[in-house]
């Protein structure tokens, strides 16, 4: 049952990463997107981080890809205005993107072999656990994001202000 | 009171600095009375350790303040050391320091460089202590090091006369030259003796048994530091630069380059006596140097006709009598001499100065003569210090030369001789100066004759007082021959000079010669006056002008033996074309063509590397996973 | 029955290879800077997922709360990023990257 679920929910992923790809539309392409974190916060649940499915479909489903919407409103992209690129580039990038594909599973060949999971503590991913190791072990990065996030804050309020004449 | 002694070279340096720092702000009054109270200040703590050194006998050694320089093996502490010779030094630097700053209020009262000159002087004042204050010879390698900047800043203080410039060049680099052989002196006793420390290398050297007597190290230690002396003290074939020194204002020449600074070779050697002791060949090579020196500075001053010209080389004939002291043994004589000769000396430059002042800076004796009158005191006190110098008892110089001469004539008769006739030229050249300036008729311009005055009081008291040491001040060593015990000096400098005292074979002269010696220096000294008077008073007897013809010996010597010609033609044009070469040839051809060949290479190659930037991004990512791409798969093979 | 004691490890390295690769392609692919911007979201998800795999395989909760800075760092670098993009796009009129090539030599 589970194994089932986990080929569904990756299908979903792949195929809607794809579609924000190759889609002619960004407001599809936004969509698309916002499926496939909803699959991957899907693949979180299986893997017992329920806390951290919760916060990733709060903050990717709800803030960032509204925030990637309203943008494209606000500058009324939603026509496909986009001049392609040449026939011989998207060939490339196709085969770029293949090979570093390929290039990497090469590099983790042998991950098969890695030792199955011993005593598996199912409680990690609760938010009790997680409180305390990013409290105890953590304490610092997490104060210093505060600032990331207020530096974050000032720049975009800089740039997207008028220009001051 | 000798653990107070940091204050003597700390008092200049706070003057240096106030005055350095905030000279323009401050008003003339305030730069001179700071300048002048540092230095008296450090004259009064001065007195004290002198009268504490000579009061206790034994009471004295080194005083360190911190450690220096630590590294390895390698220690150097910043250390004080006051003992009798030390302390002897500290007075006249002070003392005749002080008054050539309060003579330097009035000379330099109208130059807009006030406060400028004042720091200089403090921090000369400053490096000078250090120099003779030091207990290991890098420190007074650091003071020997900043007098020679004091002496080249204060030669060129009139930095707008391009000659004044090239005057300080020339001092600084003969400097250079010496002292590079005094630092390569001092390297080799850290190799030889493991320390710089004047105690340890005094006693590992002096002990019996070490091997250090003779050896052709120490005379090799002996000869560098002597290099470095020539440069300081002005000595054959280094000498050129004093005279031209005399670029500078007159109080700089007094202090710096009679009084103070250009006897600091001959405390060096003063100091490190027992490594001369021990080496008879650096004797007779200091003692050879020193009568050469002398008798060829005063062949050259009985020509010159620049009132300043004539004194630089009485300087250098003076200091090279004093090496030719050291040379024979005769420390304390020569010491004595540095001391009389700074009172004298000075005394005749600052007369000569108070003489350039009245002249609106004219030094050509042949447009003086007849300043007797208008200048009274000026007259009376140069009188003073030519009798002194040409050594007329009672008057100080008699009694230092007296004793460097009588050692002369026991260790080597010609030497003495040569003594004699140096000293006979002394006494002519300094007499045909007193009378061409002071006697006869003006023969300036109407004008500077209606402008002479005497000089202010701030300048005429330092000449009394100096003169008044000129007078007295060869009662501090009258010969044993009149009373014995009777020479102070010789007692007191006993303890610096004891370890060569120890092995030096003394033997004195009998009665009758020592008097015949005293006779026969005398009797020349006063024919010379007469000699010169006689000369020098006729008014057609004033020296030639530089475009008359005059016999072909005359010329020769008028124009200094053609040495800086000489070395012109030998040395500097050599050097010149040498240069030229490695700049011609190597620097451009080879040097340059690497280095401008690589330059050139790396931008042929930037501007085809550069066509790679083609600003469009998405080539940037592109070439980056392709990049990934390798990477990855180069990892993976 | 969770996941992972069914689940291969080496499933989830290959999922995250091929959505992080889909990414890739996604900027190679495309001209237009916004949908660049969600590839890059797609790359950093990609990160995500394999490291929350590998925490609760190996029970160590710092992976998971690495996954926490990762999205702070996404969320700020999004809100400066769609910040520029409006600048961009107010002075060209458009969010074609190719537009952009004034940074050459």
């Amino acid at each position: 049952m589970t194994i089932y679920l986990f080929y569904f929910l990756s299908f979903v992923a792949v195929l809607c990463a794809l579609l924000v790809v190759f889609s002619k539309s960004p407001v599809n392409s936004v969509l698309f997107l916002i499926v496939t974190f909803f699959a991957i916060a899907g693949h979180y649940v299986l893997l017992n981080a329920q806390f951290l499915a919760a916060v990733h479909v709060i903050v990717y489903a709800g803030a960032i890809m509204v925030l990637f919407l309203y943008v494209i409103m606000m500058l009324n992209l939603n026509r496909d205005v986009e001049p392609h690129k040449p026939v011989a580039l998207r060939f490339a990038a196709v085969v770029a993107g293949g090979l570093l594909a390929i290039t990497l599973i090469g590099a983790l060949h042998g991950a098969e072999t890695l030792p199955k999971a011993g005593n598996v503590q199912a409680d990690i991913g609760l938010i009790e656990n997680l409180g305390k190791t990013l409290f105890n072990d953590f304490l610092l990065p997490f104060e210093i994001s505060s600032i990331l996030f207020l530096s974050a804050m000032v720049g975009a309020v800089m740039l997207g202000k008028k220009e001051l004449k | 009171m000798i653990e107070l002694v940091w204050l003597v070279p700390l008092l200049p340096l706070l003057g240096w600095l106030i005055i350095g720092l905030f000279g323009k702000r401050l008003s003339k009054a305030l730069v001179g009375a700071i300048g002048c109270g540092s230095v008296l200040g450090a004259f009064g703590v001065s007195i004290a350790v002198f009268v504490a050194v000579a009061g206790h006998r034994g009471e004295f050694g080194s005083i360190k303040l911190f450690d220096w320089i630590q590294a390895g093996d390698f220690t150097a502490s910043f250390s004080f050391l006051v003992d009798p010779l030390s302390s002897l030094f500290l007075l006249i630097i002070t003392g005749v320091g002080f008054l050539i700053h309060v003579y330097s209020t009035g000379y330099m009262k109208e130059d807009e460089g006030y406060a400028r000159f004042f720091a200089y002087l403090n921090l000369f004042v400053f490096f000078m202590l250090l120099l003779v204050l030091g207990d290991n010879y890098l420190i007074m390698f650091v003071g020997w090091e900043g007098v020679g900047l004091c002496s080249y800043l204060l030669i060129g203080f009139w930095f707008k006369n391009t000659d004044y410039n090239k005057a300080a060049r020339k001092a600084f680099i003969m400097n250079r030259i010496g002292d590079l052989g005094f630092l390569l002196g001092i390297l080799l006793i850290f190799v030889t003796f493991g320390s710089v420390s004047y105690e340890s290398v005094f006693d590992t050297a002096a002990s019996p048994g070490a091997g250090f007597s003779n050896n052709a190290v120490t005379t090799a230690i002996c000869l560098l530091l002597f290099v470095g002396a020539m440069g300081k003290s002005a000595q054959i074939p280094l000498y050129t630069w004093l005279p031209d020194a005399m670029a500078g204002p007159t109080p700089v020449s007094a202090l710096i380059h009679a009084a103070t600074m250009v006897t600091a070779g001959i405390y060096m050697i003063a100091r490190s006596n027992i490594l001369y002791t021990l080496s008879e060949t650096a004797m007779t090579v200091v003692a050879t140097i020193g009568i050469l020196t002398a008798l060829f500075a005063a062949t050259i001053g009985i020509f010159q006709n620049d009132i300043k010209k004539v004194l630089a080389y009485s300087t250098v004939s003076q200091l090279g009598l004093m090496f030719l002291g050291l040379g024979v043994g005769a420390y304390t004589g020569a010491v004595f001499h540095v001391m009389t000769h700074a009172f004298f000396k000075a005394l005749l430059f600052l007369a000569a100065g108070s003489v350039i002042h009245a002249m609106h800076h004219e030094q050509d004796i042949r447009r003086m003569g007849g300043l007797k009158k208008y200048l009274p005191v000026t007259f009376a006190t140069f009188f003073i210090g030519t009798i002194a110098i040409s050594g007329i008892p009672p008057f100080a110089g008699f009694f230092s030369k007296d004793e460097i001469l009588a050692h002369a004539y026991m260790h080597n008769k010609f030497f003495w001789f040569l003594g004699v006739l140096t000293s006979m030229m002394t006494a002519f050249y300094m007499f045909r100066l007193l009378y061409l300036t002071f006697y006869g008729e003006f023969r300036g311009t109407e004008e500077q004759e209606h402008h002479l005055h005497e000089s202010p009081k701030s300048m005429t008291v330092p000449l009394m007082v100096l003169a008044g040491l000129s007078v007295a001040g060869g009662f501090l060593g009258v010969p044993e021959l009149f009373a014995h015990g009777a020479h102070w000096l010789h007692g007191f400098l006993e303890p610096s000079f004891e370890r060569s005292a120890m092995r030096m074979y003394t033997s004195h002269a009998s009665h009758a010669e020592e008097y015949a010696i005293m006779g026969f220096a005398v009797l020349g000294a006063v024919a010379m006056w007469y000699l010169a008077k006689k000369h020098y008073s006729e008014p057609d007897n004033v020296p030639a002008e530089d475009d008359e013809e005059v016999n072909p010996v005359q010329k020769v010597i008028y124009n200094k033996y053609y040495v800086d010609e000489f070395y012109e033609a030998v040395i500097t044009k050599p050097l010149n074309r040498i240069s030229e070469f490695f700049y011609g040839i190597v620097e451009l051809r080879f040097v340059d063509a690497i280095v401008n060949g690589i330059g050139d290479t790396v931008k042929w190659l930037a501007g085809i590397f550069r066509l790679a930037q083609t600003g469009n991004i998405g080539f940037y990512i592109f070439a980056m996973v392709i990049s990934i791409v390798v990477i990855l798969f180069i990892k993976i093979m | 029955m969770s996941a992972i004691q069914v689940i291969p490890v080496h499933y989830y390295i290959l999922l995250s290879v091929v959505l992080f690769s889909i990414g890739v392609l996604g900027v190679l692919f495309r001209r237009n800077a916004i949908i660049i911007f969600m590839c890059i979201e797609l790359m950093l998800n990609a990160a995500n997922l394999l490291l929350v795999a590998f925490s609760s395989y190996f029970s160590d909760a710092g992976g998971q709360v690495f996954v926490f800075f990762i999205m702070a760092v996404a969320a700020a670098e999004v809100a400066v990023g769609l910040a520029i993009l409006t600048m961009i796009f107010r002075n060209t009129r458009s969010t074609d990257i190719d537009f952009l090539n004034k940074l050459k030599w």
